[in-house]
């Protein structure tokens, strides 16, 4: 039925994509990447000494066995059939069974050392990340969203952690197996040892292809991997949407699209290792066909033993069983260099809104809030502010009032400290908030949004979230304050009912009750409420606005709102107009001129006949 | 795990064979390749052997030739194996997981919201990616090696018993105890690993909400709090992976020792045995190769078995999905001329988990073209409403018609055809702006597209970068809250339905905006029939009539101006705040 006649590009162009990672910046990249690792390996250098010590040993005892099966051969089986007693072949084998042990201790302290030294890391990148994130300010959030940070978090974090897992001790043992067992080979018998040495230059040209192509198939299948995850969560949380307009077949047709690039690309990198692996063995078994050829005629002559012979060949099945485990490496250490890239960069955007070195202590706040010449734009050159003075005594509720972009929400956030101005300060109490520690700012300042998260967890939880000393009876008082409470003991389990996730349980309004209940309970000095009402039903937006007018009563507050009936709550309202004061009066002082505020409020009582 | 659940397990997995039907093929060329493969490198160890036995030890240089040449021909034949096994094994496994994954999409298309509703599309999209690569893998990979890997044993086993056999029943002893200690590892790792995904999922979720609500969080400064809770699932998180590490350190390294071991016994026993002439020493050498050559199949025999626990778990999920039968499917009419008669007659509906019912014996009519708005306080059940009509929940009680037809006759699409709405969250997709509005007329012309746009005062669109073809929604350019509404809703007009229902979509826009909307609207709204749900008495002029939502059920529907007078709960509801009416008075008076 739907024979879609709209563009085969259904994705559209692209907005700008900070994810991507482009040529010409790889460099600073990789050095970027360079320096967190070295921080992050840093305090565990002398564990990593200790790693390498022990690893050194291991394939030293690794090594030796063969040899030693060599001289077993060799030294040990002849006096035997000699008649000579097997003293020299006890020998031998209590020493393979003292390197066996050496062994085991060496690699089970590896093992245990290289993993903690690993989750010790991971926990402190996570840790880091977390707070990283956390200090980072709105503005960036809004810019980054939540899905980068998430995935940042998560994902990318995963990818490190899954090379330390399988691929770095892989590495290790396969470039240490490789470098020893050649020289152990060259030692054994130096003309056969470079017989078995030609096929150097082939597993380096080999590897060296599979790296590239490798590198490039893997980028496409996390690209594909990404379409078909977005284009399936993104179906899923819309699926109202997609059943009320009949929208499965069109997706099922384009989920079959991004599903197929990714299978293609899977494919093609699946085929990549399907060389490679086999490509790995052939040059392992014609290297052992030549040695067995080649060393036969050696023995045969008399230039080496039968027991050299069989240490080649147990040296060189050693020799290109980790080479397998390479591609393996390849695949997650890419992924994790990505990652690693990635976590880099985001670790090094410095906070906007940084902490002050000497913070000023400020225990209980009146409210009052002064703007001094502040000027502020988004974008350069674009201004919001052009230089705004404004000085709200403590106490005051101001309401502000304009078009959209005339910068009441630029106002409000501010005052909140979301943002620093370009120019001019922002003051509370005389003192610059940049010279307040984030927590007492935050103590004084609070602001209610629009958007109203709730955090998994009961009701009563989320109100208590402004001040978590709060008692019972406190939260009840606050929800009552507002009018939540009505609804509230409505519910299954009253206060305890759990929320679910992201509030899902509540209407848009009643989360909005509850947003409203945990910032009065929080009881700052200063209130912002930015569109706090827009979602409320006419009679719980008046219970509000009652409760407000007490609520406000000793504390300086900041309202914006559409709605002029809450509006008519303030002391004083602000008309603005490209981020300057136009009017500046009482409510009634502004309705009875003939100014922007008069017109508004009429064509308002006009629309509520 | 229990017997029972197992048994679960296997059926799930074994449900899904059908996926392989049309690579059988492929899986035959597979299984023979990985066969011969195993019986070629076993076969290169014994060459040696002979080689080291015959003509070195009978001094016959002529020998030489032919044998090296045939342990050559054995190593090229190998790799030539693997790779026609690996090319056919990518095409057939990963059109098995796209045409799994691409059934499971569609299932959860056609699946109602009640069951989206309580399914995170978190848990939805770890079956589409991580459940099938797993069973991928095992398909692929496991089944096979799982095969191939005990035939090898044996057959291994088998040869070097019949080489010397003291030696051989050594070996086959030593086998016993690690195939053993192999399967109680992998159980107690399985139990390990599980935790350590539960307590990844726990950081994530940590990780999620403190991103989601980083602005709150920050409003009341509550960062230190967030921090400790996170820090407490990471550092368990941190203990799990240790004991990880702890116990997989101890088996690996015992794995890679007992190999070892067994060679310090076989080298003494095989001396002597060489000493006393019962062994030649090719046969030795031959011994000893084909010996290391049990270590990664046995190794990985620990691996699969844990592969194959985990691909049963993953099979028990995705069935889990294809087995949730849908309640909402549609019946077999379509409405070939709708005049948009649409009727609710003693409608209930009570959510699954609940007992309370949020709407109750409610009776309805809108006649074709007629408007109607729902008016009711917040959590009256206005928004439960909406979706009953494009059956995307079904009342529990009841039924609503269409021009006398009971809308589960009909089938979905045209049911869908017919009733459009708009929500009050508007979601859209990162689609092209177009892709989003046409959503549900696919095949709208440009000037349709233009009037639908005007008419929601959506033409904001043009100064995007790329105008209509610009990427929007999650992964595009971001739009305003009022911006997205206005876009869901030219999305809902240009539907074009018989039946159009607005939820609240205009709560986010500006009063002048919205004034402008609504006079777009009520040209749309003449000739369909429409519901609105509404707070504002602006938009309540819209209809001809209001019905007034209390208590799960419509206890009043009459004009607007005659309930303003006559119902006092309407009043309460929708009449201005109270001081604000008399200031307003006041004025009038002066």
């Amino acid at each position: 039925m739907s024979a879609p006649t709209a563009s085969p590009d259904w994705r559209g162009v692209a907005a700008e994509d900070i994810d991507d990672v482009r040529g010409d910046v790889g460099i600073v990249l990789r050095d970027r990447s360079r320096r967190l690792l070295g921080s992050l390996l840093r305090p565990h250098r002398k564990a990593l000494l200790a790693v390498l010590a022990i690893v050194l040993v291991e394939n030293a005892a690794r090594l030796a066995i063969p040899y030693l099966v060599k001289e077993g051969i060799d030294k040990g089986i002849p006096p035997m059939v000699d008649g000579q007693g097997s003293r020299i072949l006890v020998g031998i084998v209590v020493v393979v069974g003292i390197v066996v042990v050496v062994q085991a201790i060496t690699r089970l302290l590896f093992l245990i050392l290289a993993g903690r030294i690993g989750q010790r890391l991971l926990l402190e990148l996570r840790r880091r990340l977390f707070r990283h994130f956390q200090s980072l300010s709105p503005a960036f959030h809004d810019r980054y969203t939540s899905g980068r940070v998430i995935s940042r978090s998560t994902s990318d974090v995963d990818a490190i952690e899954e090379m330390m897992d399988t691929g770095f001790d892989g590495l290790i043992t396969a470039v240490l197996t490789l470098v020893g067992t050649a020289v152990m080979l060259l030692v054994l018998d130096l003309r056969l040892g470079l017989v078995a040495l030609l096929a150097f230059p082939f597993l380096i040209w080999l590897t060296a292809w599979f790296r590239t192509a490798s590198a490039v198939a893997y980028r496409r299948t996390r690209v594909t991997v990404a379409a078909v995850i977005v284009h399936f969560v993104e179906s899923m949380t819309g699926i109202k949407a997609v059943q009320g307009f009949r929208r499965e077949p069109r997706n099922e047709e384009i989920f079959a699209e991004v599903s197929d690039d990714y299978r293609e690309a899977n494919e093609r990198a699946f085929r990549l290792v399907g060389l490679f692996m086999p490509g790995i063995k052939l040059i392992g078994n014609v290297t052992i066909a030549l040695v067995l050829f080649y060393g036969a005629y050696r023995v045969f002559d008399g230039h080496i033993t039968i027991g050299v012979l069989a240490a080649f060949l147990i040296y060189l099945r050693q020799f290109f069983e980790p080479m397998q485990e390479i591609s393996q490496f390849y695949n997650t250490f890419q992924s994790a260099s990505a990652a690693l890239e990635k976590l880099s960069g985001v670790l090094e955007e410095r906070p906007d809104v940084p902490e002050p070195p000497h913070p000023v202590a400020m225990a209980t706040a009146r409210g009052a809030v002064d703007l001094d010449d502040v000027r502020f734009s988004y974008v350069p050159d674009r201004p919001v502010l052009p230089g705004l003075d404004l000085s709200i005594p403590a106490g005051q509720t101001v309401a502000l009032v304009g078009t959209t972009g005339a910068g009441k929400t630029t106002i409000a956030k501010l005052v909140s400290r979301f943002y620093d101005p370009d120019h001019g300060r922002v003051t509370l109490d005389g003192v610059d908030l940049r010279d307040l520690a984030d927590d007492t700012l935050r103590r004084h300042v609070v602001m209610v949004t629009q958007e109203n998260f709730l955090f998994a967890g009961s009701v009563a939880d989320n109100i208590r979230f402004g001040r978590p000393d709060a008692s019972d009876e406190q939260v009840r008082e606050a929800a009552q304050a507002i009018g939540a409470d009505t609804f509230i003991e409505a519910l299954p389990a009253g206060y305890d009912t759990q929320v679910e996730s992201r509030g899902g349980r509540l209407s848009a309004g009643q989360r909005q009750l509850v947003a409203f209940a945990r910032a009065f309970l929080a009881d700052p000095a200063v209130l912002i409420l930015d569109e706090a009402t827009s979602s409320l039903d006419v009679p719980s937006e008046r219970l509000v606005q009652r409760a407000l007018r007490t609520i406000l009563s000793e504390r300086t507050a900041i309202i914006i709102a559409h709605r002029l009936s809450t509006v008519e709550i303030a002391d004083r309202v602000l008309v603005l107009e490209h981020g300057e004061v136009v009017e500046d009066g009482s409510p009634a002082d502004l309705i009875a001129g003939h100014g922007r505020y008069a017109g508004l409020h009429d064509a308002w009582v006009e629309s509520l006949a | 795990m229990r017997p029972g659940a197992t048994r679960r397990s296997l059926t799930s997995l074994w449900r899904l064979r059908g996926y392989l039907r049309p690579y059988t093929g492929s899986l035959v060329v597979m299984g023979t390749t990985a066969l011969t493969g195993v019986l070629v490198s076993i076969s290169i160890p014994l060459v040696s052997g002979a080689l080291i036995d015959g003509p070195i030890a009978v001094g016959d240089r002529g020998g030489i030739l032919p044998l090296g040449l045939l342990a050559l021909a054995l190593g090229v034949l190998e790799a030539l194996l693997i790779l026609i096994r690996r090319w056919v094994q990518a095409r057939a496994v990963l059109g098995l997981e796209r045409s799994l994954r691409d059934d499971i999409y569609a299932k959860l298309d056609s699946l109602p919201m009640a069951f989206h509703s309580h399914w995170q599309s978190g848990q939805l999209l770890s079956r589409i990616t991580t459940d099938l690569s797993t069973i991928r893998r095992f398909t692929g990979f496991g089944l096979l090696f799982l095969i191939i890997n005990i035939l090898q044993l044996i057959v291994v086993t088998v040869l070097l018993l019949h080489l010397y056999q003291p030696l051989g029943i050594v070996v086959a002893l030593v086998a016993v105890p690690i195939i053993w200690l192999c399967m109680s590892f992998e159980r107690r790792y399985v139990t390990v690993s599980r935790r350590v995904q539960d307590e990844q999922g726990d950081v994530a979720t940590e990780v999620e909400e403190s991103t989601l609500g980083v602005r709150i969080i920050k409003s009341f400064g509550r960062g230190g709090h967030a921090y400790e809770k996170f820090d407490r699932r990471a550092s368990r998180l941190h203990d799990s992976q240790m004991a990880k590490v702890h116990l997989a350190s101890r088996f690996w390294t015992f794995l890679e020792v007992l190999p070892n071991l067994a060679l310090v016994a076989v080298l003494l026993l095989g001396a002597r045995a060489v000493g006393e002439g019962d062994l030649t020493l090719g046969a030795l050498v031959a011994f000893i190769t084909l010996m290391l050559q049990l270590v990664w199949p046995v190794a990985a025999l620990g691996v699969i078995l844990s592969m194959a626990q985990e691909a049963m778990t993953a099979a028990d999920r995705v069935v889990e999905i294809f087995d949730t039968e849908s309640e909402i499917v549609g019946g077999d009419r379509e409405l070939e001329h709708p005049r948009g008669h649409l009727r609710l007659e003693g409608v209930g509906f009570t959510f699954p988990d609940a007992t309370d019912p949020v709407l109750h014996d409610l009776d309805l009519e809108v006649l074709p073209g007629e408007t109607i708005a729902v008016v009711g306080a917040t959590g009256s059940g206005k928004t439960v409403l909406t979706t009953l009509i494009p059956r995307l929940y079904d009342p529990t009680a009841g039924r609503i018609t269409i021009d006398g037809v009971d809308i589960r006759e009909l089938t979905l699409p045209n049911l869908r055809q017919v009733v459009t709405t708009a929500f009050e969250e508007p979601t859209l997709f990162s689609m092209s702006a177009r892709e989003n509005v046409t959503l549900g007329r696919p095949d709208a012309s440009e000037a349709d597209v233009r009037e639908a746009l005007e008419v929601a005062q959506a033409t904001f669109v043009d100064g995007l970068p790329w105008g209509l073809g610009t990427r929007i929604g999650e992964q595009g350019m971001a739009l305003s809250g009022g911006q997205r509404q206005r876009l869901a809703l030219a999305r809902a007009i240009l539907a074009r339905p018989n039946i159009l229902v607005l939820d609240d979509t205009l709560s986010a826009l500006d009063v002048h905006t919205e004034a402008l909307v609504e006079q777009g609207l009520r040209r749309v709204l003449a000739d369909t029939t429409g519901i609105l749900v509404a707070h504002r008495a602006s938009t309540l002029l819209l209809a001809d009539r209001v019905a007034l939502l209390e208590g799960g059920t419509i206890t009043a529907v009459g004009r607007h101006f005659d309930l303003l007078a006559t119902v006092p709960a309407y009043r309460e509801l929708l009449s201005a705040d109270a001081d604000l009416v008399d200031a307003v008075g006041r004025e009038g008076a002066k």
